[in-house]
């Protein structure tokens, strides 16, 4: 076959693999905004804790008014619930009930697939930030963020984070009855631990332990430096390395745990 | 070429030996039973051809493929209707199949493959509220909508009431006029006899027969002859029944008596089947 022969056959192939994303993507944002209880748990409960806690909680925390304290945590929240939690329950769902295995019996590709899955979970989290900001600036005259350009940067870098997290720990999660359970059993105490609900000034010095090693610490404080001072992501060299190795090691367990066929049978 | 050929195949799970040394080949456009109680090695036999499990020996071919190393156009080409999985809840018929369609280089149409599978009234319902036998008829409309050339049925009607089963045996003959090459697994023996050209029964993970449903229920077990004397009933069996049947008429002619409640049982599918699979317990 001659080169342009062979060339032509890998666009096809190019433009066949990105019409299958484009084609999954849409049926993944379909699925998900179907579901009732994923669009509620999942997209509007952190909206919903952002307007109880905005009422609670007034004047400063840590020099900044409340208020834009509040969205910033919540925006880690957002992110662990959408990518971690919601990821990890639905993984396992779909394991458990076969869909996985049944889709590998089609010919979209393994890649195609968790490519559109990660993609359409960034934009419903995306889409979840866009509706924080407009609550805030509606509710509590939060401003729209200075830096956007670093915002996004640091949601995609906590959305891959979460999301290899969630992989991983839908791969070691055995039944779609408990997951749910399990999953936020892990998700409301880091989010209490990290600071995504208020200040953790007060807790004691071993609950602050634990959230010192927890990633959504160091997620919020990626969001803290964007959103409340104004820096870069690049600003939080050491934030950012927590970051990568949380996800890194998410990945690792992902990748040799990862299963397309259910537990039993 | 055949569709499927299998020789020496074998899969064991640690110490237990599912499938124990399988061959079998499949024509094309050939309906194909595998026949068998559970844990006979039916379902890692199909999985094994599906791709989705690595054998431990044997030669295997599927549409020219060797499954644990597909070709590109492998999965374009097969329909697969696991013996248990779900679909999207939340979607409409149409819209799960039209999902579905979209892996596809040559799909069908989708409203052609919903109207065969008999679920066009259902279109627009979501699948959260079909009953089990229409959930059954869209696994099958899923698998159908590539337009694949095989297509693999893992137990298609377990659990099924009898009217489900007489719709969903219709389908599957469809897929016969279709010109489809199908591989079917079930442990209902009525099922097997009324669905397939050939039909291989598996024991312990080994083929102890193969053949049409007819050479099976002909060669193998004696003929049952029955009537009865003196108000007793005679049972004879024999492999001969022309012969027997000859003298035992001829004598009763010859003493001017009836044969009381004469009665001649040529064995069953069933009969067969649970002579080839209860043989080990005997």
């Amino acid at each position: 076959m001659s080169s342009e022969a062979v060339a032509v056959r890998e666009r096809r192939r190019g433009s066949h693999r990105l019409r299958l994303f484009a084609h999954q993507l849409r049926g993944e944002q379909r699925v998900f905004w179907r579901s009732r209880e994923a669009a509620l748990f999942i997209f509007l409960f952190p909206l919903l804790l952002f307007v109880l806690l905005g009422s609670v909680y007034s004047g400063k925390i840590y020099g900044v008014p409340a208020s834009q304290a509040l969205l910033a945590g919540l925006i880690g929240y957002g992110c662990a619930n959408t990518a971690f939690a919601g990821l990890a329950i639905q993984l396992v769902i779909r394991r458990e009930n076969a869909i996985l295995k049944r889709l590998r019996a089609t010919p979209l590709p393994a890649a195609t697939y968790v490519a559109a899955l990660l993609t359409s979970t960034l934009i419903v989290f995306v889409l979840q930030v866009v509706a924080l900001f407009l609550l805030g600036r509606a509710l509590y005259g939060t401003p729209f963020p200075s830096a956007p350009g670093s915002l996004a940067g640091a949601i995609v870098v906590g959305t891959a984070m979460f999301a290899a997290l969630g992989v991983a720990t839908a791969s070691m999660i055995r039944s779609a009855e408990g997951s749910s359970a399990i999953v936020n059993f892990i998700l409301l105490p880091m989010a209490f631990l990290s600071g995504a609900f208020g200040p953790t000034l007060h807790y004691p010095a071993f609950l602050r332990a634990i959230g010192d090693v927890l990633p959504l610490k160091y997620f919020i404080n990626l969001v803290n430096a964007v959103y409340l001072h104004g820096e870069t992501i690049w600003s939080k060299p050491e934030d950012l390395a927590v970051i990568a190795a949380w996800g890194v090691a998410g990945l690792l367990v992902a990748v040799f745990r990862f299963r397309w066929e259910p537990r039993e049978g | 070429m055949p569709a499927i050929s299998v020789s020496g195949l074998r899969k064991s799970y640690g110490h237990l030996e599912a499938v124990r040394g399988v061959d079998f080949e499949i024509e094309e456009g050939e309906v194909f039973g595998l026949l068998g109680p559970n844990g006979a090695g039916k379902t890692t036999t199909v999985e094994i051809l599906e791709g989705y499990r690595d054998r431990d020996a044997g030669e295997v071919s599927v549409l020219g493929n060797d499954p644990q190393r597909p070709g590109p156009d492998f999965r374009e080409r097969i329909g697969v209707v696991l013996q248990q999985s779900q679909l999207w809840p939340n979607l409409t018929v149409r819209e799960t199949h039209a999902l579905f369609a979209g892996y596809y280089e040559h799909p069908r149409s989708v409203d052609e493959v919903i109207e065969l599978v008999g679920l066009a009234e259902k279109r627009d319902a979501r699948v959260k509220t079909l009953s089990g036998g229409q959930k059954r008829r869209l696994d099958l409309g899923v698998a159908l909508v590539g337009d694949p050339e095989l297509v693999f049925l893992d137990e298609p009607t377990t659990g099924f009431d009898p009217a489900a089963r007489r719709a969903a045996w219709e389908m599957i003959r469809s897929l016969r006029s279709l010109g489809k090459t199908v591989l079917l697994t079930t442990h209902y023996l009525d099922e097997a006899e009324q669905l397939a050209d050939r039909v291989a029964v598996l024991r312990e993970g080994l083929i102890v027969r193969v053949g049409t449903p007819r050479e099976l229920t002909t060669s193998e077990l004696e003929v049952e002859i029955r009537y009865h004397r003196d108000g007793e009933e005679i049972v004879v069996r024999t492999t001969e029944p022309t012969r027997v049947l000859y003298e035992l008429t001829t004598d009763a002619v010859a003493r001017g008596a009836e044969l009381d409640r004469l009665e001649v049982r040529r064995p069953t599918l069933e009969d067969v089947y649970l002579a080839l699979t209860e043989e080990e317990a005997e």
